[in-house]
């Protein structure tokens, strides 16, 4: 056993200092939304002498900051559900059978990892338009999506090699074929990589706003993000009714955090160890 | 490869082995397979991704409003084609705006600091926490909430801290008993260091994990081994931990950069590219100039440069540094 020295208080400082500086930020959000303008000006960072319920009651009884919320959980799950259905279908296929130029199209769909995606967005904004999705929620699903591709076939097909191909010839022996396979064995046995995928799509979608930005115009639409730009736009004085907002927003993402945590931890540690 | 030979039934077209082939891989059902499972994948991303990036160099030469199907087609209510060809002008006014210029490094000084500052951090950090204890786990959840975070939220929860009438910034002149409130953001000098500063808060936590993870794979064995024959906490840090975490910080170094070439939501709430134009990255941009004023050919130019700095760099360090670890 370690006695306690200098070490460890020096140790021990420094990871309180880094977490006070991650933690005070939040606080202070949190916060500055139960204070008034005037206190928030003069006190940003103490607790509240009156703890208001105005501003944060007023975004929750707004229907306008329900629909940027069901746009986005609508966005994000559909994007999700495109990334895994269609990423373990492809990532499926090339582990299960080598065919001619197997090779060359897995190498194509890995592109996708090598650039900023960035990079396309005024042609992406004219193929969207062209195909008359602009302004509906397909026109930032499927992007995101198509974008999500390389990431989740490149996961997916070093875990379905992994599946004993034993399981498969007895599944034929009984009559039972590729596609049949991957719904009633294949799935099934990647409830983790699919769970550890779906967790990263899902944030990625839920969180993004240059897409959003570039594809949405008609505010019934507007994902939260999009809303949050808007609402403190509208108060551009007002930080207190800003920061509520802001609040509001966070507590979906910490709590879907905290239960989704041990697929975020493995999802970075695949990708970490594997490489 | 024994599935398909099970269901060979021997025929007369066996005699052209290609055909022979085909007739195999057909009725062992991997053509169907291949004909349902990888198209819609294969798609998707040509539409969305590839074609995009693709169109992206083919209006790169022309000035373009985005009206009509492509700049090229002939317009016959005007008797012109719908963008006009300027070759490579584009590249050029890219090359002598001086927004760019400060837009380029500014996303080289993200590379810089994510390179120099972020991840020695995390590093630091995961070589503090990586241990499983009740208080690190603490710690570590503490250090990923940021990364959480929508970068729009992290954007506007920075914005009040660095306001001069409200957060940090006005306790700051109040400590030093300035007479003026001080706004980073406001000011040309200091805009885009309060933008590095809260990139390294948002983004360190995610290094630090990835760390984590690969210092939790290296045997105990191999370090209490280490310290029996009297190596300090340092030696053991730089001559055992150190190397073996190396594939690890390839691949947060890899991340590093590809992401400083994206930044984009971040800037937007903290301070929109301004105060005249010195906190620009090279999405925001491309968003500014390209797109907000329907410059499609220009936008399109800036992409190229993009995606060719990121290929680049992708295929340089895939061929490099990453195959060393391979091998």
């Amino acid at each position: 056993m370690n006695r306690f020295g200098w070490r460890d208080f020096w140790r021990i400082s420094f990871l309180v200092l880094v977490s006070a500086l991650v933690v005070v930020p939040l606080v202070a959000t949190i916060l500055g939304g139960f204070k008034s303008a005037g206190e928030l000006r003069v006190e940003p960072f103490g607790l509240p002498s009156v703890w208001r319920l105005e501003f944060y009651g007023e975004i929750v009884g707004d229907l306008q900051f329900w629909r940027y919320l069901w746009n986005s959980l609508f966005i994000s799950v559909a994007t999700v559900f495109l990334t895994l259905l269609l990423g373990s279908m492809a990532a499926y296929t090339f582990a299960q059978i080598r065919f001619f130029g197997s090779r060359f199209l897995f190498t194509y769909l890995l592109l996708g990892l090598m650039f900023p995606f960035a990079a396309a967005i005024m042609p992406l904004f004219l193929t969207v338009r062209n195909l008359g999705i602009l302004d509906t929620s397909w026109g930032v699903v499927l992007p995101q999506a198509a974008f999500g591709m390389a990431f989740s076939v490149m996961f997916f097909r070093t875990f379905f090699e992994q599946i004993p191909p034993d399981l498969f010839d007895a599944a034929r022996m009984d009559g039972c074929g590729y596609i049949q396979f991957y719904f009633r064995v294949t799935l099934p046995l990647s409830t983790p990589i699919l769970a550890t995928i779906a967790v990263f799509v899902f944030v990625q979608s839920w969180n993004n706003y240059l897409l959003p930005l570039i594809m949405l115009n008609d505010r019934a639409g507007y994902t939260w993000t999009l809303g949050a730009m808007d609402y403190r736009g509208e108060y551009i004085q007002d930080w207190n009714r800003t920061l509520a907002f802001v609040t509001v927003t966070l507590a979906p993402a910490v709590v879907f955090f905290l239960a989704a945590q041990k697929y975020i931890v493995a999802g970075l540690t695949g990708g970490a160890v594997k490489g | 490869m024994t599935a398909a030979s099970a269901t060979h039934h021997p025929s007369a077209s066996d005699e052209r082995y290609g055909a022979a082939a085909f007739r195999r891989f057909r009725q062992s059902g991997k053509l169907t397979l291949l004909l349902t499972f990888l198209p819609p994948a294969l798609l998707i991303f040509t539409i969305f991704v590839m074609l995009p990036m693709l169109n992206a160099s083919f209006f790169s030469p022309y000035k373009w409003s985005g009206y009509g199907p492509a700049p090229w087609i002939f317009n016959a209510d005007t008797g012109q084609t719908f963008g006009d060809w300027v070759g490579l002008r584009n590249f050029q006014q890219l090359a002598g705006h001086s927004a760019f210029a400060t837009a380029a490094s500014n996303t080289f000084k993200i590379i810089l600091v994510s390179l120099f500052i972020q991840l020695p951090l995390a590093l630091v950090l995961a070589l503090m926490i990586y241990e499983k204890s009740y208080a690190n786990t603490i710690f570590r959840l503490i250090f990923f909430v940021p990364y959480i975070l929508a970068e729009v939220a992290t954007g506007l929860i920075w914005s009040f801290v660095f306001d001069g009438n409200y957060g940090l910034s006005r306790t700051a002149t109040d400590v030093l008993g300035l007479e003026e409130a001080f706004f980073p953001l406001a000011d040309k000098d200091w805009a885009f260091n309060a933008i590095l500063a809260v990139i390294v808060w948002k983004y360190f936590g995610f290094h630090m994990m990835i760390y984590i993870a690969g210092l939790q794979n290296i045997s105990r064995d191999l370090i209490d081994a280490a310290r029996i024959d009297g190596a300090t906490p340092l030696e053991i840090v730089r001559y055992i931990k150190l190397p073996l975490l190396w594939p690890a910080i390839t691949i947060s170094i890899f991340y590093s950069v590809l992401g400083a070439l994206q930044v984009f939501d971040i800037v937007m709430p903290m301070t929109a590219g301004g105060p005249s134009n010195s906190s620009h990255t090279l999405v925001s941009y491309l968003y500014n100039f390209g797109f907000i004023r329907l410059r499609v050919g220009f936008g399109s130019a800036v992409g190229v440069v993009l995606f060719i700095i990121g290929i680049v760099f992708a295929f340089t360090y895939r061929g490099t540094v990453q195959r060393r670890i391979a091998a």
